[in-house]
């Protein structure tokens, strides 16, 4: 490990950010582009989502994880608050990893 | 920045819901900065990391590369491509990030998976800065505590017993449901949630995620999209 790494690294990741929410972001935009942009998160979410659940690295998994998930899925759906949904599906992921 | 009471009550409303997310950026800042130091990481490395880089994956991937006997070059090439998803976050969060110089460079290093995420799911734009301004502040504290106790502390807690690996999934879950409302919302949900998975043995780690942004594409040929 080095301060190289840690610097470059620090470099690279600050000029996306930048990049994105400074040198693009703030120009404005035609009408058609901004809609796209509306549609970002609900793209990349759901990315997230699935990555973080079903893949490791390059492998594709299936563990207690996915319990977690459509724990989750349902408490979002019956509209139950923001905590109670994460102590659900963190909480149904390590008692299944307990059981098993 | 107006405060009426009702991006007070915005405001109180954000700090509770951040503070159940800090509490899982704290657990995973300590076994980043674990795995930073089993790397040969000094302590003062692995805080200026969090503190500097502050985005988790690519920070992770750096490290893992690192402790794996990988090369700088190979750790930066990972880390690099799990870091560009933040130009895409910062389109979506530009108008947030506006102010002086101090304030746009500040806004800009904050904005992550999990600020975009809780931003977005706001709708008016005075309450999209509140949420931004007052969570991001929480969750990079968090982040970088966690990495300092993790540092110091080295081992002992392991976030996969307790099911803690599940939380970011499971979190972005609860904060996906608005953007699922219309019809090229789900539309986009479905291209991202497919992609990634699909796409995922087959390229490097940090690029399926990228593909999936392109959902929105997709979400738009739905019907020339909506509100």
């Amino acid at each position: 490990m080095t301060w190289t790494l840690v610097l470059v690294l620090a470099a690279i990741a600050f000029g996306f950010k930048v990049m994105g929410a400074v040198v693009i972001g703030q120009r404005t935009m035609p009408m058609v582009l901004e809609r796209c942009l509306l549609l970002i998160p609900a793209a990349l979410l759901t990315g997230l989502i699935t990555k973080d659940t079903f893949t490791n690295g390059q492998a594709l998994t299936l563990d207690a994880r996915a319990l977690g998930l459509a724990v989750a899925v349902v408490a979002t759906w019956r509209r139950l608050p923001f905590i109670v949904v994460i102590v659900l599906g963190v909480g149904s992921t390590a008692l299944l990893r307990t059981l098993a | 920045m107006d405060h009426g009471p009702n991006q007070r009550s915005v405001a109180a409303r954000t700090v509770r819901v951040a503070l159940v997310m800090a509490v899982a950026f704290v657990v995973f800042g300590a076994s980043f900065g674990v795995l930073a130091v089993g790397a040969g990481a000094s302590v003062a490395q692995a805080c200026a990391m969090s503190l500097l880089v502050f985005t988790g994956a690519s920070q992770m991937s750096a490290v893992s590369v690192i402790a794996s006997g990988g090369s700088v070059a190979s750790a930066l090439g990972g880390a690099t491509l799990l870091a560009a998803r933040n130009a895409v976050y910062g389109l979506a969060l530009a108008p947030e990030v506006r102010g002086g110089p101090l304030r746009r460079a500040i806004g800009a290093q904050w904005v992550i998976d999990e600020t975009t995420a809780l931003v977005t799911s706001e709708a008016d734009p005075a309450s999209r800065r509140t949420v931004f301004w007052t969570a991001a502040p929480i969750l990079y504290a968090a982040w970088n505590l966690g990495t300092l106790l993790g540092a110091l502390a080295g081992g002992a807690i392991d976030p996969h017993r307790f099911g803690l690996d599940a939380a970011f999934p499971v979190m972005f879950t609860a904060m996906l449901a608005p953007h699922l409302r219309t019809r090229a919302g789900r539309r986009a949900a479905l291209f991202g949630g497919i992609t990634t998975v699909a796409l995922a043995p087959f390229i490097p780690v940090g690029l399926p995620i990228l593909v999936a942004a392109f959902g929105m594409l997709f979400g738009l040929s739905a019907d020339g999209g909506e509100s």
